[in-house]
Parts: C-alpha cells; sequence; structure tokens
C-alpha cells in the first residue's frame, strides 16, 4: 500500500532497464518499497537493473519479459504479474525509444515503429495493467512522458507525436479512473542527460534521471496529476505552445 | 467492477484524508447482513479482497478502508438492546457512537466508561482499537470495561467474552477489525451525577515541570492531560496546559444549575460551527499554529481550582468544529501518537526536540501518562508517557522524520498507535509489537483463510492477497529468473518491433 506520506511498497516497471526508471528504483526502495518487478527485454542489462534494485534493499526482486509492441500478450502479461505479487502499488510506464529522426523521416517502417512502441503499445499494456488496478482498489500509473509531445518540433517531431499520444492517453486514462482508488500522474521531462540522450547536445532547462525520480517521488507524495521536470518548464512550454509558427520552425535542434 | 449487489463501490479515507482506496461499502442494515457480506467474501477465495468494518471513520489512518473488498458500514448497527439501570450494564449494537451513548444515558446518570477525544466514534471501533481517554491512569483502556460481544467471524458468530476466550477478547481489543466484525456489545458504565466536570488548570513552564506535575499528582484526579505548546524552544521548551478534573455532583455546582437539576444532566452537543470546504494545503503552518499556541498558553488559567466546565467542553473541544479534519488542506494530515515507560520520560523531551528544530508545525499536542496496559496483544496502553502529534502531509522530509522518531521510540520499548498511524513500516510495527505472532495465531483460528483485510493489514504484512494456491507460490528474495511466457511473438514480428535504445540504433 501507499502510505499517507506516498510511499509505495511495490513497483511495476515497464522498461525495467530504462535509466530515469532505474533512478527511481533507487529513490524508491530505501524508503518503503520491497518488491520491485522489473519488465523489460531480457538481458544483461534488465539483470542488472535487478541487481541494483537488490542491493538498494528490496527484498523481492524480478525479471519479467515484456514487450510494449506484443500487444496480443499484455493480458496476460498484467494477470502474470499481479497473480504472482499481489497488489503492486505504482506501476511505472517507463519503456520507450527514441529512434533517429534524421533517419526515420526517411524510413516509414522505423518511424511508425517508434510510434507503435511509444504509444500504441504502452496504451496496450496500460489498458492491461489498469483493469488489475481497478479491481484492487487502489494504485498510481505513473507515465513518462515528455515536453516534447507538447509542441512538436521538426527535429523530433515522430517521438514528439508518439509521446503526444501516449500523453494524451494517459490524461484521458486518468479521468476516466476518477472515483477508482487509481490515479494516473504525467510526467514531462525536459532534455534528460543521460544514456538515451548520449553525443546530444542538451536543450535549455535539461535535466538528469536523478531529478525526474526525485519529482516523481514528490508527485505521489502531493498525488499530483501532472509534472514537469524542471518544474519550470510548466510555465516554459505554456508560452511555447502560443509560439507563432514561424518563430516556433526556428527553435533550434 | 462490482462483485456484490449488496455494496456500492466509495472512494474512502481515514480522519487523516490520505491514502484514498476504493471498496464496496455495504450497508450493515441487520446483523445478518455481516453474515452475508462474509460469505460473499469467503465465496471468492482467490479473486476476493475480503472484507473490514468500518464505523464512523476517526482512525486517522487506513484501518477501516479495504481496497478492492468489501468494507461493511457498521454505523447502521445502532439499535439499543438491553439497558440495566441499576447495574449500568448496556448493550448496544456495535455502530452506536459514543456521542448517542452520552446523549442518552448522561441524563440518567450513566456516562461512557472511556472517551476518547472525540466522541464520534462507535462502540465497535472503540473495541477494535482499545481506545483509552484522559482516565487511562485510573481506569485503563475502552475494553477493560467490555463485559461481552458479539464477534462475527468467518468461521461463525461467537459470544465472546474475558472469560469463555481470553485468547480471541484479547486479540480483538486492539486487533483493529481483523479478527472479525463486532455487531454488539455490552457495556459497564460510570456513574455520574451530571453532565458538568469539574476542572483544575495550571501552566507548566516548561516540560519538566509538567510532567512533575503529572507524576506527583495524578492520582487525585480520575481525568488528566495536557495540552504542549510545540513550538517554544529553549527554556521553554514544552510549556503546557495542564487540565484534570473530576465528573461534578450536583451540590459542587453553582446555584443556578443546582436548582436545576435536570440542566445540571443535560447533554445536548451542538456542532458550532463546520469547516465548509477545503482550504490549499498550509493553510496551518509555524506561523498560523504559532500564534495559536501562543493564544492558548495566554487564554489559559495560570492557575484555577475546582471550575465547572461542562463535559463536552472538557473531553471533546474539536467536536464543536464539524470536518476539522479539513483544515489541513488537500493533502491531509496525519497524528503520530507513541508510548514510552514512564522512566523513558526523556523521549519525550528528545520527540518535541527533534520537532520543534524542523520548525515543524504540530497543532495539536498532548501528553498523557498512561496507567497499566491491559492483556491485548496489540492493544497500545501501557504504563508510561504518551504523546500526540498531529502533523500536517506536504513537508518533504517528513517521513523520514516520522522514521527517526520510530528508532527513538523502539530504541526504548515503546510503541506507536495503530488507530492513528498511517505510515510505520512493517519491520518497525513488528519490532514494537513483539507478541505480534501470539495475535496471528489467534487470527488464524477464527479467519484461516484471511478473509478479513483492510489497507492497514496490507501496508504491515497482518493480511495478504498473494494467490496461495498450489503453482502461485510467491517467489522468494533474489530468484531473478525470467517468468516463463506462454506466448511468444513470432522471432520476425519481435526483430522489427523490440524496443531498441538510440545508441544501438544509429550504430546499426
Amino acid at each position: 500500500m501507499i502510505d499517507a506520506i506516498g510511499r509505495p511498497q511495490s513497483l511495476l516497471v515497464l522498461g525495467g532497464s530504462s535509466e530515469i526508471a532505474q533512478s527511481i528504483v533507487a529513490k524508491m526502495v530505501p524508503a518503503r518499497c520491497r518488491t520491485v518487478i522489473l519488465a523489460g527485454r531480457v538481458g544483461p542489462r534488465l539483470s542488472a537493473a535487478a541487481d541494483l534494485a537488490r542491493s538498494a534493499g528490496a527484498e523481492v526482486v524480478e525479471t519479467v519479459a515484456f514487450d510494449a509492441t506484443d500487444t496480443s500478450n499484455h493480458v496476460e502479461f498484467a494477470d502474470d504479474v499481479f497473480d504472482r505479487f499481489g497488489d503492486i502499488d505504482v506501476v511505472l510506464v517507463a519503456a520507450g525509444v527514441l529512434g533517429d529522426q534524421s533517419v526515420d523521416e526517411h524510413n516509414p517502417v522505423a518511424a511508425a515503429e517508434v510510434i507503435a512502441t511509444n504509444f500504441g503499445g504502452l496504451a496496450s499494456a496500460m489498458l492491461a495493467v489498469t483493469d488489475r488496478l481497478r479491481r484492487q482498489g487502489h494504485g498510481r500509473l505513473v507515465v513518462l512522458s515528455s515536453v516534447a509531445g507538447q509542441r512538436a518540433r521538426k527535429a523530433n517531431f515522430i517521438y514528439g507525436a508518439s509521446k503526444a499520444g501516449l500523453d494524451a492517453f494517459s490524461q484521458g486514462l486518468g479521468d476516466s479512473l476518477e472515483g477508482s482508488g487509481v490515479r494516473v500522474m504525467i510526467v514531462r521531462p525536459g532534455f534528460v542527460v543521460g544514456r538515451m540522450t548520449e553525443g546530444m547536445n542538451p536543450a535549455p532547462f535539461s535535466t538528469t534521471p536523478d531529478a525526474v525520480a526525485d519529482a516523481v517521488a514528490h508527485g505521489i507524495e502531493s498525488g499530483t496529476t501532472v509534472v514537469y521536470v524542471p518544474s519550470v518548464l510548466r510555465w516554459v512550454f505554456a508560452v511555447m505552445r502560443h509560439l507563432p509558427g514561424w518563430l516556433w520552425r526556428r527553435m533550434p535542434g | 467492477m462490482m462483485r456484490t449487489r449488496l455494496g456500492r463501490q466509495a472512494l474512502l479515507t481515514g480522519w487523516g484524508r490520505t491514502a484514498p482506496s476504493s471498496a464496496d461499502v455495504v450497508h450493515a442494515v441487520h446483523p445478518d447482513v455481516v453474515d452475508q457480506a462474509m460469505r460473499i467474501a469467503a465465496s471468492e477465495p482467490s479473486a476476493g479482497r475480503g472484507m473490514i468494518a468500518r464505523g464512523l471513520g476517526r482512525s486517522y489512518g487506513d484501518a477501516a478502508q479495504n481496497a478492492g473488498g468489501i468494507v461493511v458500514d457498521a454505523t447502521w448497527l445502532d439499535a439499543i438492546h438491553h439497558v440495566d439501570f441499576e447495574n449500568g450494564l448496556i448493550t448496544v449494537g456495535a455502530g452506536v457512537s459514543l456521542e448517542t451513548l452520552m446523549e442518552r444515558f448522561v441524563p440518567m446518570g450513566w456516562f461512557v466508561p472511556v472517551t476518547p477525544g472525540t466522541r464520534m466514534v462507535t462502540v465497535g471501533g472503540a473495541i477494535a482499537a482499545d481506545i483509552h481517554g484522559k482516565n487511562h491512569h485510573r481506569d485503563g483502556s475502552f475494553c477493560s470495561h467490555v463485559t461481552r460481544m458479539t464477534l462475527v467471524t468467518p468461521t461463525g458468530s461467537i459470544e465472546l467474552s474475558a472469560q469463555s476466550d481470553p485468547d480471541l477478547f484479547w486479540a480483538t481489543a486492539g486487533g483493529m477489525g481483523l479478527t472479525g466484525v463486532i455487531t454488539d456489545a455490552t457495556l459497564q458504565m460510570i456513574p455520574v451525577g451530571t453532565s458538568y466536570m469539574l476542572v483544575d488548570t495550571e501552566r507548566a513552564t516548561d516540560l519538566d515541570d509538567v510532567m512533575g506535575k503529572m507524576v506527583s499528582g495524578d492520582d487525585g484526579y480520575r481525568y488528566s492531560v495536557a495540552w504542549i505548546d510545540c513550538q517554544s524552544t529553549g527554556s521553554r521548551l514544552g510549556r503546557s496546559v495542564l487540565t484534570r478534573g473530576d465528573h461534578a455532583r450536583l451540590e459542587d455546582l453553582p446555584a443556578r444549575l443546582r436548582q436545576d437539576p435536570d440542566k445540571a444532566r443535560a447533554f445536548h452537543p451542538r456542532t458550532l460551527i463546520t469547516v465548509p470546504i477545503t482550504p490549499p494545503s498550509g493553510l496551518l503552518n509555524p506561523l498560523t499554529v504559532g500564534a495559536f499556541n501562543e493564544l492558548w498558553f495566554r487564554k489559559a488559567p495560570k492557575h484555577q481550582t475546582a471550575k465547572p466546565h461542562h463535559m463536552t467542553g472538557f473531553f471533546h473541544p474539536l467536536d464543536g468544529v464539524g470536518s476539522w479534519n479539513r483544515l489541513y488542506g488537500r493533502k491531509g494530515f496525519l497524528q503520530y501518537q507513541f508510548v514510552v515507560a514512564d522512566r523513558y520520560g526523556e523521549t519525550v523531551r528528545r520527540v518535541i526536540e527533534r520537532l520543534t528544530s524542523l520548525k515543524l508545525a504540530s497543532f495539536l499536542a498532548v501528553l498523557k501518562r498512561f496507567g497499566p496496559g491491559d492483556p491485548g496483544p496489540l492493544s497500545f496502553p501501557m504504563a508510561g508517557w504518551t504523546l500526540a502529534l498531529d502533523l500536517p502531509v506536504g513537508y518533504h522530509l517528513l517521513g523520514s522524520l516520522l522514521d527517526e522518531l520510530d528508532q527513538l521510540v523502539m530504541g526504548v520499548g515503546g510503541r506507536i498507535y495503530l488507530a492513528k498511524d498511517s505510515r510505520v513500516s512493517p519491520e518497525n510495527f513488528a519490532a514494537m509489537y513483539p507478541r505480534l505472532d501470539e495475535w496471528r495465531a489467534v487470527r488464524h483460528r477464527v479467519d484461516p483463510d484471511g478473509l478479513l483485510r483492510s489497507d492497514l493489514g496490507r501496508r504491515l504484512g497482518l493480511c495478504s492477497d498473494v494467490n496461495t494456491e498450489p503453482g502461485h507460490l510467491r517467489p522468494g528474495p533474489g530468484s531473478g529468473q525470467p517468468a516463463p511466457k506462454k506466448k511468444r511473438a513470432p522471432a520476425k514480428k519481435r526483430a522489427l518491433s523490440t524496443p531498441i535504445p538510440p545508441t544501438e540504433r544509429t550504430s546499426s
């Protein structure tokens, strides 16, 4: 159960080897979280993430195979996890790919794949876990979106569109869950300096996986529905969304 | 999804308004409904989420919540079954509130044996939490005055008393509803002459002063409690207002009341004002609380004796303000209440010091000295000092601060009160209640399938929803094997659709 101060006791991560997810696990385990289920592509990265969770002090750590685009398997996946481990207090949706815009623009298959993973696949997985969360009568669905979905940039619009879809889906899902005891929290980080963005020039208001983890922990405690990291981006994008097109097109990157 | 047509889905929290969860709420309009709900919970042992009884929802945390399961609203069990006026023995439905008992019986000369700081609790809840009052040093806790009760358990309805089945009786006292649903109980009331109290009030300059006064003087009073200003520091740390008193006899009262005995026995509580909306969190901050504390301290007489006060003001000052829990705002609040043995008064000082050093605003800090505890393995009171602190949720270090206070309390063999708790860890809880296994064994006897469940029980590991059918056993710690997948996507599709990190993408 999540306690009065917003500390969960069990966590399921979709995209368990994600760097941001690892920071969140490292933050939540010492606070209370004794059960950590890491779902993702089974391999050395996922095992390493599991080792990190164990060394942080989690008592039950399990890796489970999960493929965002394998939608036919999502209900079975959710049932398996919830049947075996009981209540899941927080489901962290951290899976996703960045793609390579300059290549993908000319490769419709690859572009569709980014969207299928980040949006369609996760939407399916979220519906599968939401069904179980609804039945358990409590829980949080924490969705890692991105400010890239707030207004698509020409340099990043495939990824941006996939996050915009995920973001809108999560907002609507959250509204539909009112009164169910389950709440959705959307996290919109700016440019996150880390493995996913290695070799890229950080955009203004860039952040780190640790800062995202702090914001997520604080957001769960306060019951917020949308979290920007850093928080100033809420106001930056309130303006950005309304910039005239000719100016927005000149945004660097 | 509704699993029972008996109930209606509702979102519930405790008095602290934290950690909401949804449940099917079943109105127990008759004890038969409790049996029926229990049968429904039992009929789906694997998919079901069990049941718990709920009274007036005054537990601060998650004790009367059962996420995804059944919550029996026991306030409908409000009948008064039997009254023995001569001996003060009354038998009532478990949903009858202490307020109702006072309204009905104080004018007849009988008062509840134990009352907490609010009248808005049910008899069932009072037993489940084994509540205490300002008279604990004299009269013990609530269950010491319960002569019998009816307990509906998954293995049947039991006529229960401390003599018939002491283990089950005392496991139910403070068992937070996890041993069964109490449907009625018989209480030994105490005789009173009027609805007034004779109260002595004095100010204490610091913590040593108030503790000294309590140790030397409490025995002379039936009721005693100290309000502590948790914002004073240095030499004024722990400055307090100590109020002590006893029930007034008719001849103790001023002439105006003496000549009108009906008025002197009247009990008509009124809610003076109700907080209509939830203000933003942060209304109760160090500044406003500090101002209130200063006012409260200065308002209290330096020394006043035998002043007549009505029971409502003496026992339940906050009941005059409806929904006062809203004042803490959207994020809600919690109460930290602990007890340590008499010789560890120093722990009380360290806790207050820690709070004042962080400038945390505790609006309500109450110090009281307990007498010996009763035999309940999960019953809270034990001889010593108990301090209760109301704290708003929102301060980012609140969680680690309270964990730290747990360590201080555990270090000297103390414990915290489950009726107030909403955040203790399962490990700390188990260390604070060393007779937990004894309690588990009794619970297992009457509820072998673990149908009685609550959010508090889940949080503290007292009950579980994990499917324990063969083949669904919970994996042990450290087993890192991936789950077997029954169905795998074709290799070709996987190669296309597996998320590929960008670093790998660009190099391929």
